[in-house]
């Protein structure tokens, strides 16, 4: 069965081209990809991101459970905070990238649509041991985010100065006509911006409401399509392409989400530490191609007769009219500047490795 | 250009004959689909091809789709105005967007291609 968000039917009726995604029916794009694209690197898009994994957990052992099944260390997280980590297995591979929120009354996790299932049926016999309940909103909440140069004033007229307050990568509860929503500073684009947490019934209000305030900037509804050109500039990974059961966090130059000095044992820690102490040997890079050719997922990378990496991501970039790519690659290859082929359908083409991110924006 | 007077693919390439020399193309309706055109691949002249076989590619920054021989026959010519340059196709597919010229081996592989009427319920039937 294909699962539809609250905001579906508005898609269909407003140009989108709905496409199934992780089992949802979700918009790929209303006017096209560039277009929507350059609105969030310019001025403001706004998408429906309800697919999104909400998951809930309450009870006395939340925060101890949360510190075992993940490597964000909840001792350390403060209210209104939110950090991204990941569920991992016991050898370190990635069972999903996540979002761990802080909220006041409790603790939330975003994740990916295509993992919601596989990580409830995960937890479900780990819960077992701890006095938890996981309590999966997904699909009685909706969420949508506003992106762009303009998004926080776009969201301050409808939600107050108090979003301008927020710094990045916090949360807190607000109001928008006598509706709690949840607003936090975070995004997948590389734009500044916030996701709104909404109950289902009030989402399409809140999406025109958005839609109205921004208009004169000129917002546009955005797909998927575009997210995905937007958050491969911005060099984010997305799971089920630069990141899997067999890639771990810091292979795929994730570092930075690692704390290893977390007190808590969590689950997949003692691989993560053997693997901090040694080489990795296929790192994650980015190529810029000479050409205006797209190396897709699987693409391989060469160099002379010898495959020495493969492609997870490919696109032609809006922003800098130019093809780029995410790979791991091995070792000896992954230093920028070095130069390379990609075998794209037979044909080679050349291409160079870049440092990551390929955006970053001026904040 | 008088689009019933053209000859389509369920692929989505157009034909226009002229003796038997075919004009090939490929639909509005595949380039709205496409959208947003990054780069298009275009055999040699002089290459022989069999009908439905693949003699080139439109990229897009969403997917890359085969352009398919609608005929048998050889390349003459291929339109110089297209490869990084995607514009012609994106805002003229029937005219300036023509992507390759080839001498037909057999016009009686023109029965076998829709007419527009029958074109239009095809793309109908896939749009949904």
């Amino acid at each position: 069965m294909t699962l539809a968000t609250p905001l579906c039917d508005w898609h269909s009726t407003h140009g989108g081209r709905m496409v199934d995604f992780a089992g949802w029916n979700m918009p790929v794009q209303y006017k096209g990809i560039v277009d929507e694209h350059n609105a969030v690197r310019t001025a403001a898009g706004l998408f429906d991101i309800s697919h999104m994994g909400r998951l809930r957990f309450t009870g006395p052992d939340a925060r101890e459970f949360l510190d075992e099944v993940q490597t964000v260390d909840l001792s350390k997280l403060k209210t209104g905070q939110i950090r991204y980590g990941f569920m991992l297995n016991e050898s370190g591979g990635i069972l999903d990238d996540i979002l761990v929120y802080d909220w006041p009354d409790a603790p939330q996790l975003v994740v990916n649509a295509s993992n919601r299932e596989k990580l409830l049926a995960w937890m479900t016999p780990l819960a077992t041991r701890y006095a938890v309940s996981i309590e999966d909103l997904t699909l009685t909440r909706a969420m949508l985010a506003v992106q762009g140069p303009h998004a926080i004033d776009i969201a301050a007229q409808l939600l107050g100065d108090e979003v301008r307050q927020l710094k990045y990568y916090t949360g807190k509860p607000m109001t928008w006509s006598n509706e709690p929503v949840l607003v936090s500073r975070t995004g997948y684009t590389g734009e500044d911006g916030v996701e709104l947490i909404i109950d289902s019934g009030s989402a399409v209000a809140l999406w025109q409401a958005v839609l109205a305030a921004g208009e004169s900037v000129g917002i546009l509804p955005s797909g998927l399509g575009c997210r995905d050109t937007l958050r491969l500039e911005a060099a984010m990974p997305l799971y089920g392409h630069e990141l899997s059961e067999e890639i771990d966090p810091l292979s795929a130059g994730l570092s930075f989400a690692i704390k290893l000095s977390k007190a808590a044992n969590f689950i997949g820690k003692t691989a993560l530490e053997k693997i901090a102490n040694g080489t990795i040997p296929r790192p994650r890079v980015g190529l810029a191609l000479d050409g205006k050719r797209i190396a897709r997922e699987k693409t391989a990378v060469v160099s002379g007769e010898n495959v020495i990496g493969e492609v997870t991501s490919g696109t032609f970039s809006p922003t800098f009219q130019k093809s780029i790519a995410m790979a791991y690659v091995d070792a000896a290859f992954a230093e920028p500047g070095t130069r390379l082929e990609v075998d794209i359908r037979g044909k080679r083409e050349s291409a160079t490795i870049v440092p990551l991110p390929f955006y970053k924006r001026n904040s | 250009m008088d689009l019933a007077a053209l000859k389509y693919a369920k692929t989505h390439e157009w034909v226009a004959i002229e003796g038997d020399v075919a004009t090939v193309g490929i639909t509005d309706f595949a380039v709205q689909l496409l959208s947003d055109l990054v780069y298009i691949d275009l055999p040699k002249p002089g290459k022989a091809l069999k009908v439905g076989e693949s003699c080139g590619e439109v990229e897009s920054v969403k997917a890359v789709s085969d352009v398919y021989a609608p005929l048998a026959g050889v390349v003459t010519e291929t339109n110089p105005n297209l490869g990084d340059n995607t514009e012609p196709l994106s805002s003229d597919p029937f005219g300036n967007g023509w992507l390759i010229k080839m001498k037909v081996s057999d016009l009686s592989g023109l029965d076998q291609l829709l007419d527009r009427a029958s074109y239009e319920k095809h793309c109908e039937s896939e749009a949904h």
